[in-house]
């Protein structure tokens, strides 16, 4: 199977990278977007889909400071 | 005594703690696929960026042979110091509370900070001025703990170089043997280069193994 996972800062903690891009959306015209926060995407083709939760709970995340969210698609 | 000073891919600050580790005590190259320890007795993993810093710095250090030994190690009362991209490795493994989040400015700062040593009854800060010149050199210092921690380092009022959570600098573990700091000690060893007052942290280390030693405890 073929699976994304989302990965983003957990609600609270700072993401200067999101405020960078909040800043820089009206310097080029675009008004009006606000709470913009920067994750990543992470895609992987795997066997076994079990798995997923354990590898982002031990790798693909930490789970201190970011949340996650699978996708799985067939 | 022996520093065994860890090397992975990507380890940059290696050659200068085997430098200062070794003006008081004998340096012990450790190799991140070799989970022999060597007898060391206390463990420095040094700043650079291991693994490139995919994914998260320290996420995929923590993984590498060496680090199931030096978790042992710690778990058994062994002195770990973990500098910079050594102190994110230790978050990542979970011998420290906590995580370093890219700085506030989301540059890489590189500059010499002033640093509170606000504990001084620790392994790693009993021979510590009060208050220490150390550089910082990072992309990722922001200290973060939903929970209380133990606060050994603190910057300096208006110093804070990477908008870290209460201006801490440095953590260690609540069995008080394992310290994490984002400045460089090992790059202020001598007056020459603008400050000497990073041995003060290698010499306390010496200290508190030779009490162990003069007490007939193992490490």
């Amino acid at each position: 199977m073929h699976a994304r996972v989302l990965v983003r800062p957990k609600a609270g903690i700072l993401d200067p990278q999101g405020q960078a891009i909040e800043r820089a959306l009206p310097a080029l015209g675009f008004e009006g977007a606000r709470n913009v926060r920067v994750g990543r995407l992470i895609e992987l083709e795997l066997e076994d889909a079990a798995q997923l939760d354990q590898m982002c709970e031990q790798l693909l995340t930490n789970p201190l400071v970011e949340d996650y969210e699978i996708v799985e698609q067939p | 005594m022996k520093f065994g000073v860890i090397t992975f891919p990507g380890t940059c600050d290696d050659t200068d703690a085997q430098l200062a580790v070794g003006r008081v005590g004998e340096a012990v190259p450790l190799w991140h696929q070799d989970r022999d320890l060597h007898g060391v007795d206390a463990v420095i993993v040094p700043g650079g960026f291991s693994y490139g810093d995919y994914l998260r710095a320290g996420a995929i250090a923590r993984f590498a042979p060496v680090m199931s030994s030096v978790i042992e190690f710690a778990h058994a009362g062994g002195f770990v110091l973990g500098i910079c991209n050594g102190f994110q490795i230790l978050c990542e493994a979970g011998l420290l509370p906590g995580a370093l989040l890219p700085n506030t400015s989301l540059r890489f700062v590189f500059r010499q900070v002033n640093v509170e040593v606000c504990d001084r009854n620790t392994p790693f800060t009993r021979n510590c001025p009060p208050r220490l010149s150390l550089p910082v050199k990072h992309m990722s210092g922001r200290y973060y703990s939903p929970e209380p921690v133990q606060v050994v380092l603190r910057y300096a009022a208006g110093e804070n170089p990477n908008g870290s959570q209460d201006d801490i600098a440095g953590v260690i573990n609540t069995a008080g043997n394992v310290l994490g700091l984002m400045p460089h000690p090992e790059h202020a060893v001598d007056a020459l280069t603008g400050s000497a007052d990073g041995m003060t942290i290698f010499e306390s280390i010496r200290a508190a193994v030779g009490d162990r030693v003069g007490n007939g405890e193992g490490r």
